[in-house]
């Protein structure tokens, strides 16, 4: 194994105590990354506030966390959480925020892995190898007009995380990123900020999971990531904040020509949350697959919008989201496919599924295409209904009993997304919580999740 | 006394269906007007019938489904009356019913849906539950009994199968459940010759492992009943059970068809 050539951009374990409890903001903000924070102010001031009543917010109430006053959430300890939600061995590097701040003392680091770099965004950006790509690459992915939030984050965050896989690297274990939020009586938001560039022919599995305890916290989180050419990504976004919380989440993906960029985008937590997922297939025979699961209940509501932008030739895209409604929970799905002029021989196959569990969950679907070039084949569905009773009458006409027939068809229904998680604690950590929530009888859940083939969407 | 009852043998009635009556849940649209049927234990009875009669809505109403309602009548299973079970229930007293139309359910294997099935059946006779090598062993016992090739085990139930594979699929499952009473709705219908063949094969085999089950065949055509040789004939028209024969009586309607019978002049009314 060698030993990455940039000193700078191995994370020192020897972090001064006093440093895990820094204040919000970082005590010496860059001057590079201080010319962007005040950008993304002067955008923010330029825009106004947001009333909620913008196009792009037409299904969702923001007036909630519009109307509350967050002050900056601070660090503190949060080593019960931790111990709960840390994926221990399954993960190869695990990086903490605790409300939005980076810990070392929680995260684990392995500067003995080939190829992986994981160090704070302010000091990447001094680095002598990674800073000038660092500097020119963080924020350029998002239009910050467009999302405000993600203005919020950029002007505020505390110090993030850049992850950086070299050419060729294969990163085989997991690089687990968990985000701690942890509410108090005074509403706070943690702003958390990932920036992850992987080089050519690299590969990599990222996992970013979003726990929490308490009320009316927000987390404002921003994930961008760039790959260049023939690279392997393997993304999954799981969210299982308090639900008395709010989540905004908004991930901006660049891929390359013949790169490969999965997602898997898991919501359970949040009273409310939006996730924008945006990825820009840049080179030719690029693919993008975005797969996601909401599963909700109580009066929760959940709002994925995902921008699938062929910008380059030959480029199939996949895109299967699934909802499971309970009790007054809503959700939104908007999914919009943009086709350059450029863009021929486009393949992009979209699909919306919703499983209302109850008369007053509710569920808004919205495909959205753009085609700007000739020679494409674009297509889109979308499902909202109850359990098919045909299919109950079936399995209890075995013998199965009513009730575990209509969790064994929920469980079923998401395992269509579940199933092509490749990491193992984010499948069962959603197996548990199905079980737990949905009254799954333990003797009914699916173990033997290999013997399916890994297809694509029906 | 019934009819394909020997006389001087006791043989105990598996099921009974006294003056059953049925409509549509929530709708007046009565499709059962009075069925009465009896059936010994060990017997194989055939429902023939025009489309729209009310064959596969029987089968349906002795399974529980809950889109029928029963407005009269009673069905006995082994002298007990089933008319309070669920559909499970009845499921684990022994009845199966083999679908015109098996549904597909994506992301449930076919291996752990049986043997959630198995041993639901299990648990309700209070038999001890089946392991996964004692169930994979069931499994391969069965399917050689039935000369099935393929392994449905690890597909997810009926995704994507072919009408044949369905229909093989419902024998097969039928085949490891075991059960006392299996209703074939239709099973004949979309196979081919050598399908049919196998699948009729595969019941009978079930047939004589005991003497112990019974089978109500519904079917359109004389052709399975070739293969699966009836012990009586009943012919269904309108809700009722019109006429009921023995074998030949099914060769005479294949012959004849339905007008020609000489069917009773209150069909219809």
């Amino acid at each position: 194994m060698s030993q990455t050539l940039d000193p700078a951009s191995v994370e020192p374990v020897s972090v001064p105590a006093d440093d895990i409890f820094r204040p919000h903001a970082m005590t010496h903000t860059p001057a590079w990354l201080s010319t962007l924070q005040d950008q993304a102010k002067q955008t923010m001031a330029r825009n106004g506030v947001m009333t909620g009543k913008e196009e792009h917010w037409r299904f969702t109430q923001l007036q909630p966390i519009l109307r509350t006053q967050f002050k900056p959430a601070e660090a503190e300890y949060a080593s019960d959480l931790f111990d709960q939600y840390t994926f221990g061995s399954d993960a190869g590097v695990e990086i903490v925020f605790v409300n939005g701040v980076y810990s070392p003392d929680l995260s684990r680091l392995d500067d003995t892995i080939d190829g992986l770099t994981v160090t704070r965004i302010s000091k990447a950006g001094a680095s002598t190898v990674h800073g000038a790509r660092v500097q020119q690459t963080l924020g350029t992915l998002i239009d910050l007009n467009l999302h405000s939030f993600a203005a919020d984050n950029t002007a505020h965050f505390s110090d993030g995380i850049y992850i950086h896989i070299r050419a060729s690297a294969v990163i085989e274990q997991p690089v687990h990123v968990l985000n701690i939020t942890i509410g108090h009586d005074q509403p706070t938001v943690a702003h958390t900020r990932l920036l992850v560039i992987a080089d050519d022919n690299s590969q990599c599995t990222l996992v970013e999971s979003y726990v929490g305890s308490g009320a009316r916290s927000l987390c404002n989180a921003v994930t961008e990531i760039v790959c260049g050419q023939h690279v392997h990504i393997d993304h999954c976004k799981l969210q299982q904040e308090s639900k008395a919380s709010f989540h905004i989440g908004n991930m901006q993906v660049k891929i390359g020509q013949g790169t490969e960029f999965v997602s898997h985008a898991v919501t359970i937590g949040a009273r409310i949350s939006r996730n924008d997922l945006g990825v820009q297939l840049a080179g030719r025979g690029a693919y993008a697959t975005l797969n996601g699961l909401v599963l909700i209940g109580d009066v929760q509501h959940a709002d994925n919008h995902t921008i699938l932008h062929h910008a380059a030739p030959d480029c199939p895209s996949h895109e299967l989201y699934k909802h499971v409604l309970s009790d007054k929970s809503s959700a939104v799905f908007k999914g919009q496919i943009l086709v350059d002029r450029i863009a021929q021989k486009t393949n992009a196959k979209q699909s919306s599924k919703s499983l209302l569990m109850s008369d007053t969950a509710n569920m808004n679907s919205m495909p959205a295409l753009e085609i700007y070039a000739d020679d494409v084949k674009c297509t889109h569905g979308s499902t909202i209904g109850p359990i098919d009773e045909d299919l109950v009458f079936y399995l209890r006409s075995r013998g199965i009993d009513a009730d575990a027939a209509r969790h064994l068809l929920t469980y079923a229904f998401a395992a269509d997304v579940t199933r092509r998680i490749k990491v193992a604690p984010v499948r069962r950590r959603i197996e548990d919580i199905m079980a737990g929530e949905h009254g799954l009888p333990q003797d009914l859940r699916i173990n033997d999740l290999g013997a399916f083939d890994d297809a694509v969407i029906r | 006394m019934y009819f394909g009852q020997q006389p001087g043998l006791k043989i105990m009635p598996v099921l009974e269906i006294k003056n059953l009556h049925a409509k549509v849940t929530g709708t007046d649209k009565q499709i059962l007007k009075g069925v009465n049927l009896t059936m010994g234990k060990g017997e194989i009875h055939a429902i023939m019938g025009k489309n729209g009669s009310g064959k596969s809505t029987l089968c349906q109403v002795i399974a529980g489904r809950e889109t029928y309602e029963v407005t009269d009548g009673d069905i006995l299973f082994n002298g007990q009356s089933i008319m309070e079970m669920s559909a499970e229930e009845r499921a684990r007293e022994g009845v199966f019913l083999a679908f015109q139309y098996p549904v597909e359910i994506p992301g449930v294997s076919t291996s752990y849906f049986l043997k959630a099935a198995v041993n639901a059946i299990r648990k309700h006779r209070g038999e001890t539950e089946l392991d996964a090598v004692q169930f994979i062993k069931l499994v391969k016992e069965k399917q050689k009994m039935l000369g099935i090739q393929e392994s449905f085990m690890n597909r997810a139930v009926n995704e994507g199968f072919s009408g044949g594979e369905k229909k093989r699929n419902e024998v097969f499952q039928l085949a490891v459940v075991n059960p006392l009473l299996g209703l074939l709705d239709e099973t004949d219908s979309g196979l081919d010759i050598d399908a049919l063949k196998i699948v009729a094969e595969g019941i009978n085999k079930l047939h004589k492992q005991d003497g112990q089950r019974s089978w109500l065949v519904v079917t359109h055509y004389q052709r399975l009943l070739n293969y699966i040789v009836p012990d009586v004939v009943h012919v269904m028209i309108d809700g009722r059970i019109v006429k009921t024969g023995d074998k030949t009586l099914a060769l005479l309607l294949e012959e004849k068809g339905y007008d020609g019978v000489g069917l009773p002049a209150l069909v219809g009314v």
